[in-house]
């Protein structure tokens, strides 16, 4: 079963991690580290990125048969989409376990969605 | 000449994947170092692949793909290292030397290896597709819909992890056999079912999964026929399989087995697998397998759904729920019960099991109680736990059908 776990960070967890001396940020990004080797070495991870910050987005619309780019950042949303993990795990209860180790879950800024499958059991 | 060359690529491929696994035999009993075995055996089975179509099928093909093999292990051992280059006399062999060997103990040590306990199921399954089925990283990635980059990784961290573990290319001992045979078990039955609940969307482009498991169960059973367990499965698969092209409609959604029409069941595969059941629960020691296809064949045998003998099942299930306990099995007895000691029976029974942890918010659960429901003449509170079990399944085929039933039930209240 697969499961994207969203990373999402706000204004508060942003402050806490630049607040952070040189060695609190390895640690943080050694927990990264060691969960994306795990992750590899069992064979459930299919791909982990993190985002680069809601600044750089753009927004697409398509009007008329024209696509057009506008600039972000929304700065009105306080929380924004900061990575994911896309995982391939035997049970729901193991990918809460993983989003568990995710260190944004400390304060509460991952979610766990199913992935919509076109598999289905006899009815 | 005496026959024309075999050059049909359909052919050919069904040959090649039934050697892989008695090339990569060989090929470990001679050199141990599995890893690089089963690279050299993919490697050789793709130079098959494309030259054979051409050249058409040699005359020895187990001694051409085991001399490749052998070639392509040499270099890569020399790439590796010189350490290695001693090696490489050993290796120089003619094909027609090549002792063909205990082939069917090989291709049983091979499965044990691929199922070791050490692994992970994704990793286990992949692994012996691969070296077993004889199928490319890029194939099982296609039909588990991951990147073929993440089944590289599952492939060569799960070899590396048989390294470590220690694990050797022989039978397992006496006293482990039957724990490590359910692991092989268990991964075919996984990748049968893989293949069995795809049925529609990008399914399509998938591989064959369910005949695949069906193929390398039989292969299993050829080498250990009287194995209870093992023609369990097999009458399983088939039993299920058997109703393959009736559970989907022309426009992808599923039809329930009660409504399904059962002159497109395959006759074939059912007398297979009742024959299959019948004799091993005559025989065998009684396991989960025999009991999950003995209650697919009472379905499969049965003329009409009306005429379902629903005592039977229940008396399986009974038996099921005590060899294999599990939250399917429990839902799956309480639509028995209802079957057979009515609606509501089955309801109170469902209330006494919804907070177990293993079923608490699982779709299924409300999808059993709207059927009782329905069942039980209370259409509005049918459609509503229809409702409830549409918005918790995350599968699209099965969120379509219960909006269906709950639209359907919504109808028969006004």
């Amino acid at each position: 079963m697969k499961y994207l776990l969203l990373i999402y960070h706000n204004p508060e967890a942003r402050q806490l991690w630049e607040s952070f001396s040189e060695e609190q940020k390895a640690e943080g990004l050694a927990l990264y580290a060691a969960l994306n080797n795990d992750l590899a070495a069992s064979g459930e991870l299919i791909v982990a990125e993190a985002l680069e910050s809601p600044a750089s987005a753009s927004r697409v619309s398509v009007t008329e048969g024209r696509t057009v780019a506008g600039d972000g950042p929304y700065v009105e949303t306080k929380e924004h989409l900061a990575g994911f993990y896309l995982v391939d795990v035997a049970s729901r209860e193991r990918a809460i376990e993983i989003a568990g180790r995710i260190p944004e879950a400390a304060i509460g800024g991952v979610e766990v969605r199913p992935i919509l499958t076109y598999s289905a059991l006899e009815m | 000449m005496t026959a024309p060359p075999v050059s049909n690529t359909a052919v050919i491929e069904g040959l090649l994947r039934d050697l892989a696994p008695q090339v990569l035999g060989i090929m470990v009993r001679r050199n141990r170092d599995f890893d690089a075995c089963e690279d050299a055996v993919q490697d050789a089975l793709v130079e098959a692949a494309l030259a054979w179509p051409a050249s058409g099928v040699p005359d020895n093909p187990k001694g051409w793909l085991v001399t490749v093999a052998s070639r392509r292990l040499i270099e890569r051992w020399r790439n590796e290292a010189a350490r290695r280059r001693r090696e490489e006399a050993a290796l120089a062999i003619d094909e027609r030397e090549i002792d063909p060997g205990p082939t069917a103990d090989d291709s049983l040590a091979l499965l044990f290896l691929c199922c070791h306990p050490s692994l992970t199921s994704p990793s286990q399954v992949a692994l012996t597709l691969r070296a077993v089925g004889g199928l490319t990283t890029a194939e099982i990635a296609r039909a588990f819909l991951v990147p073929e980059a993440t089944v590289a990784q599952r492939i060569s961290r799960a070899k590396q992890r048989i390294r470590e573990s220690g694990a050797e290319f022989r039978m397992p001992p006496a006293e482990e056999r039957g724990e490590r045979l359910g692991a092989v078990l268990n991964v075919l039955y996984l990748i049968f079912n893989e293949g069995y609940t795809a049925s529609s969307g990008p399914a399509l482009q998938r591989v064959e999964l369910s005949s695949e498991a069906i193929r390398l169960t039989r292969q299993l059973r050829s080498l250990l026929p009287d194995d209870g367990e093992v023609a369990g499965l097999l009458a399983l698969m088939l039993l299920t399989d058997a109703r393959r092209t009736a559970r989907v409609a022309a426009d992808g959604s599923l039809i329930p087995l009660a409504e399904q029409d059962r002159s497109r069941w395959d006759r074939r595969a059912i007398d297979e697998g009742v024959g299959l059941v019948s004799a091993s629960l005559a025989s065998a020691p009684i396991g989960p397998y025999q009991l999950q296809a003995a209650i697919a064949a009472v379905h499969d045998e049965a003329p009409s759904a009306e005429a379902t003998d629903w005592r039977q099942i229940l008396g399986l299930y009974e038996l099921l729920a005590k060899v294999a306990p599990g939250s399917m099995v429990t839902l799956n007895r309480i639509v028995a019960v209802a079957m057979v000691r009515g609606p509501e029976t089955g309801l109170a029974e469902l209330a006494q099991v919804e907070d177990d942890p293993a079923l608490a918010g699982h779709h299924r659960v409300e999808a059993v109680r709207a059927h009782l429901l329905e069942q039980a003449g209370r259409p509005d509170a049918a459609a509503a736990a229809y409702r409830r079990a549409a918005t918790l399944t995350s599968s699209i085929p099965e969120r379509r059908y219960l909006e269906a039933r709950a639209r359907a039930s919504t109808a028969r209240s006004g």
